[in-house]
């Protein structure tokens, strides 16, 4: 089929060939770009690879003895793996990307055209799903490799890749939030920093039940204690329905906020004031 | 009865200010469907800000103003489905190749698959770029990016093409390729075009009209022929050292001049016979004892004109010195 659009423009004979696309086509537009640009990066991998197999692996050789040894964990590896998934989502987003799109100009073009605002955000996430799946999933055969059994299964195992990825996507609206904010990369890769407190003052290297004092109670407000103590039951406990909610709770409500501050930034970027 | 055809492009005293600073200060357009419209103006003068206030990625402070009748403020989504932008900095996509960036931006368009690949068929031979249209836009020139760009733009087959500064940075013969574009697409679809540029003869080159900005204000509007002839007919330009005040009355005193005028050390004289004049005007510069180091006889610019009415020259036209004249435009399309 070709075109019908009349060979003049002159008004009023113009009709537009550009018309509002579907909500799902707008979606499916930006996420394949986005998508795409994932497999354009492999450099975005390897260090985003490193960085949580250097800790699992450090921290069972360094820890592991004596964790077992105290009793205070049965299983260390099968402790750390969830850790290791924290580690490699936590961060991981199209947020530089979305800053060089910012500052090439590329993004004024996209909001030149009829796309709707919101999937601009929305496009970049499914990428984030994509590469956060993408890093979990070595990770993940690391860890069996090692020795990890999953109480969960195979089904278990897939919960927890979609599980990690889910808190993966609700820290990513941190970056977008600065990246739209600042425009500046700089100050992208800073919100990096984000990553320790929660990553950190957690139940990473010990139970809830063995940490004290102030470590304790920052523990309690940090929404990853939450989301290890759902992986970690996934491979240790079997189905614990309530872990999991918890987990799923805190992962949800932080993207809540994460992204609510993201949309609040793309309104400020777009509101052509 | 009368039908009043609305205008392609209106704005009432448009105003964008950045804190206290009037980027555009209040301007008035009014370009009609199939116009050429040429914005001339240095940098900073407010030509990007009052594109980026038409085409809806910047709002507007004061005054209103519409694009192919829906208003800026209240329907930019009609808008962007009938506008084409390309804007001073090419934007695209470094990682994607030229293909992929026109079939995204006709998805981006909402277009049918198959007018995205009709659309691209004729848009791909603008870009002109063989086979590297398959290769990543990293590795393109500066040329073929801006080209590429253009051709986005076209993607959906605009009614009002925004072209801000489109031949900034390019070579020559990138530049020649353009013109012959904007050319093209307003002689055979009718394409309304609103180009700004810094480049005297790009606006004379290419639009039916020209609006002249300065400091955020329109300061002068009409054809380039028209603005050119409120100048005079021929100018005689003459640089000299030493007192100009002086120069200028003796040569007031010379029966046919129109006008003089004093830029720095230069004296700028209309008349309908500059041809029949400009003997007396050396002989009456070499008695009134100011050294000339340059006496040009010529028809007037639109250089001539912007200096008029912003009394300053137009920095920046290109490869050549923003004085240079009609006489010698070879100097800038030549590779």
């Amino acid at each position: 089929m070709t075109t019908t659009s009349p060979l003049t423009h002159s008004e009023p004979t113009y009709v537009p060939l550009a018309a509002r696309a579907s909500m799902w086509h707008d979606f499916a537009t930006i996420a394949h770009r986005a998508i795409r640009g994932v497999f354009r990066e492999p450099e975005f991998f390897i260090p985003a690879l490193i960085t949580p197999v250097f800790f699992f692996v450090v921290n069972v050789g360094a820890l592991q003895d004596f964790a077992q040894g105290s009793g205070t964990v049965q299983d260390f590896k099968a402790f750390q793996l969830p850790v290791a998934i924290i580690f490699a989502v936590t961060g991981v987003s199209r947020a530089s990307a979305l800053v060089t799109d910012i500052q090439s100009g590329y993004f004024d073009r996209l909001l030149l055209t009829p796309i709707r605002r919101p999937m601009l955000l929305l496009g970049l996430m499914a990428a984030d799903f994509v590469s956060v799946i993408l890093l979990t999933i070595p990770v993940l055969l690391l860890g069996l490799v090692l020795g990890v059994s999953f109480e969960t299964g195979l089904i278990g195992m897939l919960v927890f890749l979609l599980y990690g990825a889910l808190w993966g996507l609700a820290f990513a609206g941190f970056p977008y939030a600065i990246a739209l904010k600042t425009g500046n990369p700089g100050a992208v890769n800073a919100s990096f920093i984000l990553f320790f407190p929660f990553a950190f003052l957690t139940t990473t290297f010990l139970p809830k039940e063995a940490l004290t004092g102030w470590l304790s109670t920052v523990a309690t407000y940090n929404p990853v204690t939450y989301v290890l103590s759902g992986l970690r039951s996934l491979v240790s406990d079997g189905w614990k329905a309530d872990l999991l909610l918890q987990g799923l709770a805190a992962s949800l409500g932080l993207m809540v906020i994460s992204f609510g501050l993201a949309s609040l930034a793309m309104r400020g970027r777009t509101d052509r004031g | 009865m009368i039908t009043v055809m609305p205008s392609a492009i209106e704005a009432n005293a448009l105003k964008r200010t950045f804190g206290t600073n009037d980027a555009v200060a209040g301007i008035d357009l009014d370009v009609q469907y199939g116009e050429i419209y040429g914005f001339l103006g240095p940098n900073g003068a407010g030509k990007s800000t009052t594109v980026k206030m038409l085409c809806t990625l910047l709002g507007i402070t004061a005054g209103r103003a519409s694009v192919a009748g829906f208003d800026v403020a209240t329907q930019p989504g009609d808008i962007r489905l009938r506008i084409g932008v390309a804007l001073q900095d090419y934007s695209i996509d470094g990682k994607q190749t030229g293909r992929e960036m026109l079939h995204l931006q006709g998805r981006l368009y909402g277009l049918s698959k198959a007018d995205i690949v009709t659309r691209m068929d004729d848009v791909i031979g603008l870009v002109d770029i063989g086979t590297a249209i398959d290769d990543r836009v990293d590795s393109y020139s500066g040329g073929m990016k801006r080209r590429l760009d253009l051709a986005m733009s076209l993607i959906h087959r605009p009614q009002i093409l925004f072209l801000d500064e489109p031949t900034t940075g390019l070579d020559p013969a990138s530049r020649s390729a353009v013109w012959a574009e904007v050319r093209r697409l307003n002689d055979d679809y009718g394409t309304t075009i609103f180009l700004t540029t810094q480049y005297l003869e790009e606006a004379d080159e290419l639009a039916d009209r020209v609006g002249i900005i300065s400091d955020g204000l329109i300061k002068a509007e009409g054809t380039p022929s028209d603005l050119k002839r409120s100048i005079g007919t021929d100018l005689i330009v003459a640089e000299v050292d030493g007192d100009t005040a002086t120069a200028a009355e003796a040569l007031r005193a010379i029966d046919g001049i129109d006008e003089v005028q004093i830029h720095n050390n230069e004296l700028a004289l209309a008349t309908p016979n500059g041809a029949g004049l400009i003997a007396q005007v050396a002989v009456a510069l070499n008695g009134c004892g100011v050294p000339v180091r340059s006496l040009t006889l010529r028809t007037p610019t639109l250089d001539d004109v912007f200096l008029q009415v912003t009394g300053t020259h137009l920095a920046g036209d290109g490869p050549k010195d923003a004085t240079t004249t009609e006489s010698e435009p070879e100097q800038e399309v030549a590779s």
